[in-house]
């Protein structure tokens, strides 16, 4: 197999489909993966806030069965697997987006299966806050609201920023399942050609650029939650 | 004024219902500087918490300045606590805002403006001796200097109570008494009442007036400071004043001996040489063991542990010829000598 891999025929043919679809390729799977991030963070910050300080002793204490609730929610929602989960939300897609193919499509069931992942992402970092601070908080007169907007969110920013770099990255590796059902991006380059017509060189070139996507997101994260984080100052 | 007027607090757990505090009633009146000293586990930082109802107390009152704590709506609570702020063992700073940032936190809280928020804080950098620390983030602080920015948060909002919880525990004794000195301070300029929360005996002798001694969540003995200190009542007591037994001494009494500790009262009775008297007068010859002096509350305090030899008859006359002097109080050591 590895004989056929770099013959004349199959290094300019890749070539060829390097230079014209993978521009466009790199583009769709970044801009789906940066978007289905944003608005799963969007969504899912305030949920996994909610599971913080909504618990019994949180600063803002919720009925039992309401984070009962939404604790069930988002571990069903974080079962099911991703691929079954893009063909079940074909009927949302719809009514948002108006189709259920297309790189457009894909935000949606990202941003559904992504959501409850960054909730409990979010619900790790803030339960990392030394519960002692936010007695000191409330000793001095801070509301609830006060409490979670001034000091259990900045408090967990470099955290905070931490996962959502694991988020990215998440996400980034659902976005390339999109092929299957005809989304755009690296991942479907990879299966369309790698898998359906056994172009393997095609199918490494796509692997390694996401690769290379997956480094630039965490080396950019880790260097941001470094920065961020006054307790490394020196 | 503070009062706390027969506080309960009973925690439930999943095992059964704990008591950290039994019927505690104390007064503290302004301007104290208040120990509430106890070991680990006898409640006392359940019972700092139920002055600012960090913690409900199950049963009883607790009113400042008449105003009971418990009857507040939780809004009223967050502007009460302005007035009575509160330090810490941990020091509890936020670690991702600089120095000045913590020390405008209180009042951005309640809702000053900035620019008059920062010329405060500034004021306050200045007042605990770190004026240069502005910019600073608290991971460059040493521990003394972040108690120090924990102080002047808490004095941003010009509160009448201060409630100090283990706040020196977790420094080297230096630090604990520039820092203890930085509360005396605060007491005598700004009229600020003071609540320590302590487990150390030297704390409350350094700088309290009045000290109330928990144990098991009650209050076994109060008062002031140079009274509770030289003659210790209660067994809790006895054990904080005199820890290890008897600073750590370790000796075997010899046959017909008794040991005695004597506790002398102020720099008189201290100065006299009322053991060498003792020798001639009526020929008893004590061995002395361990003899220490220190100063509570201002006042000295001499505690001397003495070998008597010669049985009971001639420690009851020792004890006879030394208690006839004043300020001088004898008592028998007998199970915790080593």
């Amino acid at each position: 197999m590895l004989n056929d891999l770099f013959t004349s025929e199959t290094v300019r043919e890749a070539w060829e489909i390097f230079i014209s679809e993978f521009p466009m390729a790199l583009w769709e799977t970044f801009y789906v993966t940066v978007v289905s991030t944003l608005l799963a963070i969007i969504i899912g910050m305030p949920l996994g806030v909610l599971l913080v300080a909504g618990e019994k002793n949180g600063v803002l204490p919720l009925p039992a069965w309401l984070m009962q609730t939404l604790g069930v929610i988002i571990n069903l929602l974080r079962s099911v697997p991703f691929l079954i989960l893009m063909i079940l939300v074909f009927p949302i897609s719809r009514l948002i987006v108006g189709t259920t193919v297309g790189t457009v499509a894909l935000i949606v069931p990202l941003t559904i299966a992504a959501f409850p992942f960054v909730a409990r992402l979010v619900e790790s970092s803030l339960r990392e806050l030394n519960p002692n601070i936010i007695e000191a908080a409330q000793s001095m007169g801070a509301s609830p609201m006060q409490i979670i907007v001034k000091v259990m969110i900045p408090e967990c920013v470099p955290s905070l920023i931490s996962n959502a770099t694991i988020a990215v990255t998440t996400i980034l590796g659902y976005s390339a399942m999109s092929g299957i059902i005809g989304g755009g991006g690296l991942g479907s380059i990879a299966i369309n050609y790698g898998y359906y017509r056994y172009k393997t060189l095609i199918m490494i070139l796509a692997v390694i650029l996401l690769i290379l996507l997956v480094q630039l997101f965490q080396t950019l994260g880790t260097k941001l939650t470094v920065k961020c984080d006054k307790r490394l100052k020196k | 004024m503070i009062e706390i007027k027969n506080l309960t607090k009973t925690f439930k757990g999943a095992d059964g219902s704990f008591e950290a505090l039994k019927n505690v009633s104390l007064t503290i009146n302004d301007g104290d500087i208040y120990g509430i000293i106890g070991m680990s586990g006898a409640g006392k930082s359940t019972l700092v918490r139920c002055i600012n109802m960090l913690e409900r107390p199950t049963e009883g009152k607790v009113l400042i300045d008449g105003v009971d704590m418990g009857a507040l709506s939780e809004k009223e609570l967050r502007s009460v606590r302005r007035n009575v702020t509160m330090i810490f063992q941990g020091f509890n700073l936020l670690m991702q805002r600089t120095c000045l940032g913590n020390i405008m936190f209180p009042l951005e809280l309640a809702g000053v403006k900035r620019a008059e928020a920062k010329k405060r804080a500034l004021e306050l950098l200045d007042t605990v001796g770190l004026p240069d620390k502005a910019e600073a983030y608290p991971a460059q602080l040493s521990g003394g200097q972040q108690q120090r920015i924990a102080i002047a948060r808490a004095l941003a909002t010009d509160p009448k109570v201060l409630l100090c919880d283990e706040a020196t525990s977790a420094l080297d004794p230096k630090t604990t008494h520039s820092i203890l000195e930085l509360i005396r301070d605060i007491n005598r300029k700004l009229g600020i009442t003071v609540i320590i929360i302590t487990h150390q005996m030297s704390v409350v002798e350094e700088i309290c007036n009045h000290v109330a001694i928990l144990d098991n969540g009650t209050v076994v003995e109060e008062g002031d400071v140079a009274t509770v200190f030289s003659t210790p009542k209660s067994k809790a007591a006895k054990r904080l004043v005199f820890p290890d037994g008897n600073d750590g001494l370790v000796y075997t009494p010899k046959e017909d001996e008794h040991i005695l500790r004597v506790v002398f009262h102020g720099s008189e009775a201290a100065s006299a040489p009322l053991i060498t008297q003792m020798a001639l007068d009526i020929s008893i010859t004590p061995n002395i063991l361990s003899a220490s002096t220190r100063t509570i509350g201002g006042k000295v305090f001499g505690n001397m542990l003495l070998g008597i030899p010669g049985g009971e008859e001639s420690l009851r006359l020792a004890v006879d010829y030394l208690e006839r002097v004043d300020d001088v109080i004898t008592e028998e050591v007998t199970s915790d000598v080593k």
